[in-house]
């Protein structure tokens, strides 16, 4: 309920069918906000919100997909935390990998985003591209297979060999000590996509006169004007940016299918998404799939959480 | 133009200006070097593909890789322009829909405050959150009670309703001042008419850069979920066939992964290099 509202219903308290027909008198004050709203709400239900809550509940059900589904409660749940080592070793890896990969995406975005705001037109379009590029570049990143192949005809290998320092190629995307690492290294190199794109857009909207008041104020060098006048300025897009940093560093599976293989050597980098996709589409336990999902969900929603307080707490 | 190039120097050194310039010459050489990597092995013959030690940069350049793709283009049961115009129409209606309903709806959300709304945009957030891949049987059984299996809907219409756009939009338009809306309604204005006029001018920074997004979204979308009919697929779903058989087609599949990505890229230049242009022209104000 709005907060308008609610401060009316303190200040008198009315019978509850007065605070329906207040209800409603705002809903028709509102009527053309409804209806602006109307054709994304109404496709938004339909297909994004209806099939969440549906996963839901199927995350209490034992489903195959070819028979209805039957409801076990907590059973997957359950089976989830206490009966799969898999599992277990899925979220450690995430966590590892998120709390890596989200901070260091998030903080080089921002930060390539406002250097290359500092140059000159031509320049920042051009690196501008050359930075994006490898997020738009589809399947162009399985490039790095070849770079990182096990064999000697693999790029580093190569490298590596010819300057002698190692004799053998090095299993790069199979021995579970370098995996981590490397795949980390290849989601930094396509991170630089959405919020990337929209730093850049929220660094053109700051109001230019803010940078004269604050030389005018004291402001001595461009660290300082970073600190206090862009950043504070474009909190909204810092906020965009951190929660885009956390759903795609805790949903991490493409990659790590594609260069680790599937399932990975002693299941080195598997991830929670790359669990729920060996259950949903290969083993087809669709409410065991669900439920991993719901789990992934309230992590993020609890990482989302904590970053939105550490964000209001800066500024 | 003097006062211009004073302005750009304000509280800039040349120190700084140094320290960032080479942070971001390292930079570029790493993001770089896998794609120039990637180009030129598409202009590479097979027996350079595969070449110990393995060379970066390719010594015989030749357009086979390209000719033997558009040869096996030209072979494929379905005319290839149909997948061609197949991704186009989704892609067009597609990103058009999904900014204009998505700017309307984050208007009426970031700049009113209404019973629901609150609600409303902290269940967007939420939703950013839930791992698509279990939503995909759902959305099959949603799909095939609408009777749209088979149809380009089942890619068009969801697209609409990404709640990523949704999201950006309504976190632009926040910024919009309330003076200005005030000023609007004075004039006369309805709240169709300043979402239109006042505030779809103020955030185009945004909205061109979740055009970007958005067509490239929708451009890779092979669509293998809900069409089954070869005549209705998508450019990504043939050039991936025709990409997908082993070594041999190693260098077909690096020409269609660069044939790919022009279309998308040049979008994102038509669109930054107006945004840039955006800035340089409301220093006015």
């Amino acid at each position: 309920m709005t907060q308008a509202l609610g401060r009316h219903a303190e200040l008198s308290p009315i019978p509850k069918r007065g605070r329906l027909a207040a209800l409603w008198r705002q809903i028709k004050i509102n009527k053309a906000n409804y209806l602006l709203l109307a054709p994304f709400a109404t496709v938004f239900f339909v297909f994004t919100v209806l099939p969440v809550i549906m996963s839901i509940f199927l995350s209490f059900t034992h489903y195959n997909m070819l028979q209805p589904p039957v409801w076990v409660g907590w059973a997957n749940y359950i089976r989830l935390f206490l009966a799969d080592d898999v599992f277990l070793i899925a979220l450690k890896n995430t966590f590892v990998f998120a709390s890596i990969t989200g901070p260091v995406s998030y903080f080089a975005c921002l930060i390539f985003a406002w250097m290359i705001n500092e140059l000159k037109p031509k320049l920042r379009a051009f690196l501008t591209l050359l930075f994006y590029a490898p997020s738009i570049s589809g399947n162009l990143f399985l490039i790095w297979t070849i770079i990182f192949s096990g064999d000697s005809y693999g790029l580093a290998n190569g490298f590596l060999m010819r300057f002698g320092i190692t004799t053998e190629p090095i299993q790069w995307l199979q021995d579970p000590r370098y995996m981590m690492g490397v795949i980390i290294l290849i989601v930094l190199w396509l991170s630089l996509g959405t919020s990337f794109l929209v730093f850049i857009a929220g660094l053109q909207g700051i109001d230019k006169s803010l940078f004269e008041a604050g030389a005018i104020d004291g402001v001595k060098n461009r660290w300082q004007e970073l600190w206090f006048i862009t950043l504070p300025s474009m909190r909204p897009q810092l906020m965009f940016g951190a929660v885009i940093s956390i759903t795609q560093s805790f949903s991490v599976a493409g990659v790590t299918i594609a260069l680790a293989g599937f399932p990975s050597t002693d299941y080195a980098a598997r991830t929670v998404v790359t669990h729920l996709i060996d259950y949903g589409s290969v083993r087809f336990e669709m409410g065991y799939a669900s439920a991993i999902a719901t789990v992934l969900f309230f992590a993020m929603v609890l990482a989302q959480r904590v970053v939105q307080y550490l964000l209001r707490k800066m500024g | 133009m003097a006062f211009r190039l004073r302005e750009r120097k304000l509280n800039r050194s040349a120190g700084g200006d140094l320290f960032i310039f080479s942070i971001l010459a390292v930079s570029a050489a790493f993001m770089a070097l896998p794609l120039v990597y990637a180009v030129c092995n598409a202009f590479k013959p097979l027996n350079e593909l595969f070449l110990f030690p393995p060379q970066f940069f390719v010594r015989n350049p030749t357009l086979d890789n390209f000719k033997d793709l558009f040869v096996l283009m030209g072979q494929s049961w379905v005319p290839f322009s149909r997948y061609i115009s197949n991704t186009l129409l989704i892609t067009g209606l597609g990103t058009a829909g999904h900014v204009i309903i998505a700017s309307m709806g984050a208007y009426s959300i970031s700049k009113h405050i209404f019973p629901g709304s609150k609600l409303f945009s902290e269940i967007v957030l939420l939703s950013l959150m839930f791992a698509y891949q279990v939503t995909a049987v759902p959305n099959y059984i949603i799909m095939s009670k609408l009777g749209w299996i088979n149809t380009h809907f089942s890619m068009i219409v969801p697209a609409w309703g990404a709640s990523l756009g949704f999201f950006l939009m309504s976190k632009f338009m926040v910024q919009v001042p309330d003076e200005l809306l005030e000023a609007a309604r004075i004039d006369g204005a309805g709240e169709f008419r300043t979402w239109w006029s006042v505030v779809m001018p103020m955030v185009r920074p945004a909205w061109l850069t979740l055009i970007i997004l958005s067509f490239q979204a929708l451009w890779g979308d092979s669509g293998g979920r809900f069409i089954y009919k070869e005549a209705l697929k998508t450019l990504p779903y043939a050039l991936q066939q025709i990409s997908s058989a082993g070594l041999a087609r190693a260098g077909v599949g690096a020409a269609a992964g660069l044939i790919m990505i022009i279309i998308p890229i040049a979008v994102f230049v038509y669109n930054q290099s107006n945004i840039i242009e955006t800035m340089t022209t409301s220093g006015i104000d």
